[in-house]
């Protein structure tokens, strides 16, 4: 008999469950570039006469975009855990529950990247901005994680509920409004080429976010699990 | 089967012992005052009508619902604090079967494995697949499988981990003759070779030869126990309903 599983092993174990999930069924990369393209296109036609608010904009219209697009992978990335009570099969599992939280958040964090990566170019060549920048792309990584720690414990809280759809955008997108006025700022600091000075508040704000949401959604996913 | 190591199935007796187990849904009290015991190797079979408290206590046991009150002890694990002690060595067959759609038979077991890291898995799964019938289908996605099937898929996930504590909840449900047949030879295995069982059914033909005792659950409490000596089924329905139509009044 085996003893109690590897709190890495049982991460890489749901992880790894995730991506052959996606693969097989690529409903939430589906669903998230629909989204993502449509959103582009429909702001893209709106400004399409004033490239200067095509550029003023473009920052503010990618995180929207992101975190809308974010909520549908989430949805379905939780949904795959309330078809045939799968989310008991894993709780059964002699495993830290936080294993399985971290699992599904970096499964989710893979999504949202994947997106990213697709969505980012395309953008860049409708509206002329150029999204070819280190700083961008940090603060990108660091606000899908504060975003992703906190809407997969959101997502698991909503997963039973008849009115989920709903429920998640509601309870989500208040907690991580800090996070995405953050994101806005400090990309567009990078972008236009401010000073450091002037962006590392919201640099911080972001570290901040992530270190403490993260933690406290790590810490809670187990109570909420428990129901 | 592969064999299974003594230590494997070396338990504490009883592997279940539960006392003055109290469960209740809202208002509703499900489990009132329990007592109830099971030794290693037993096959106990929990009768009772629907709502009696049947899988009410077999999930609080497979420690997926917690209780008000009372005191549980599973495989030498007291719960709920020691419950990740205890899942190393039950296996839960409940009304779902806990498999990813998405997923073909062999990637949801292998995904069982990793999570119970289970040696050796991919020798065992694919045991496991042709011991339930599945080998055929196993690069199929379970979202294709007949309810008999995911059922089957699920005997195999449960049997993965080689648990001492078998926990069943209506197991007969969704096969067909061919399925049963096959569930009961695999629980005859398992009973020979020293596994614990404890299910729940309505389909006494097919569990009175696999039963060392019958145990009826009437309104959260144990009304009657009836070890099985060759008892014959028109004995075993006849017992059945003698209980139920003279039921102890349960203050409620």
């Amino acid at each position: 008999m085996n003893g109690p599983t590897s709190f890495w092993k049982a991460t890489w174990a749901v992880f790894l469950k995730d991506l052959t999930a996606e693969w097989r069924s690529r409903e939430i990369l589906t669903a998230q570039w629909t989204f993502a393209l449509l959103v582009i296109f429909i702001f893209d036609f709106a400004l399409e006469f004033d490239p200067r608010a095509q550029q003023r904009v473009a920052v503010g219209v990618l995180w929207t975009l992101f975190a809308f697009a974010g909520t549908l992978g989430l949805n379905r990335s939780m949904s795959m855990e309330r078809e045939n009570q799968c989310l008991e099969g894993l709780l059964l599992a002699p495993v830290d529950r936080g294993a399985l939280y971290l699992g599904k958040v970096l499964a989710n964090l893979v999504f949202l990247h994947i997106t990213a990566a697709i969505v980012i170019p395309l953008y860049s060549a409708l509206y002329n901005v150029s999204f070819l920048n280190g700083g961008f792309a940090a603060v990108l990584v660091l606000g899908f994680v504060g975003y992703i720690a906190v809407g997969t414990l959101i997502a698991t809280m909503t997963v039973q509920a008849r009115t989920r759809d709903i429920l998640l955008p509601l309870l989500l997108f208040p907690l991580v409004l800090p996070i995405l006025v953050a994101a806005v700022r400090a990309s567009e600091g990078f972008l236009t080429g401010l000073p450091w000075a002037e962006v590392r508040t919201w640099v911080n704000l972001l570290l901040v976010y992530d270190v403490l949401f993260g933690t406290a959604a790590f810490l809670a996913f187990d109570y909420v699990v428990e129901g | 089967m592969h064999p299974i190591g003594d230590d494997a199935l070396a338990t504490p007796s009883p592997i279940v012992r539960v006392q003055g187990l109290n469960k209740r849904f809202g208002y509703h009290w499900v489990l009132r005052g329990l007592d109830w015991q099971v030794e290693p190797g037993e096959t106990v079979v929990l009768l009772g009508p629907n709502g009696a408290g049947k899988t009410t206590l077999l999930r609080v046991l497979a420690t997926l619902t917690r209780f008000q009150g009372g005191r549980v002890e599973v495989v030498g694990a007291v719960l709920p604090k020691e419950a990740t002690q205890a899942r190393q060595r039950i296996g839960y067959l409940g009304h779902a079967p806990f498999l990813y759609p998405d997923l073909n038979a062999e990637q949801n077991l292998r995904f069982y494995a990793r999570l119970y890291q289970v040696s050796h898995s991919e020798e065992r799964l694919r045991h496991l697949l042709e011991q339930v019938g599945l080998a055929a289908r196993r690069r199929d996605p379970v979202r294709t499988f007949s309810r008999g099937m995911q059922q089957r898929l699920a005997l195999a996930r449960v049997l993965l981990i080689r648990p001492p504590l078998l926990l069943l909840d209506e197991p007969f449900t969704g096969l067909d003759q061919d399925g049963a047949r096959m569930l009961s030879r695999i629980l005859a295995e398992l009973q020979h070779q020293g596994h614990t069982l404890v299910l729940t059914s309505h389909d006494f033909p097919r569990v009175l030869p696999l039963a060392t005792r019958f145990d009826l659950l009437h309104r959260g409490r144990l009304h009657a126990t009836l070890p099985n000596r060759h008892l014959t089924l028109s004995e075993l329905q006849d017992w059945y309903q003698g209980q139920l139509i003279n039921p102890i009044e349960v203050p409620s």
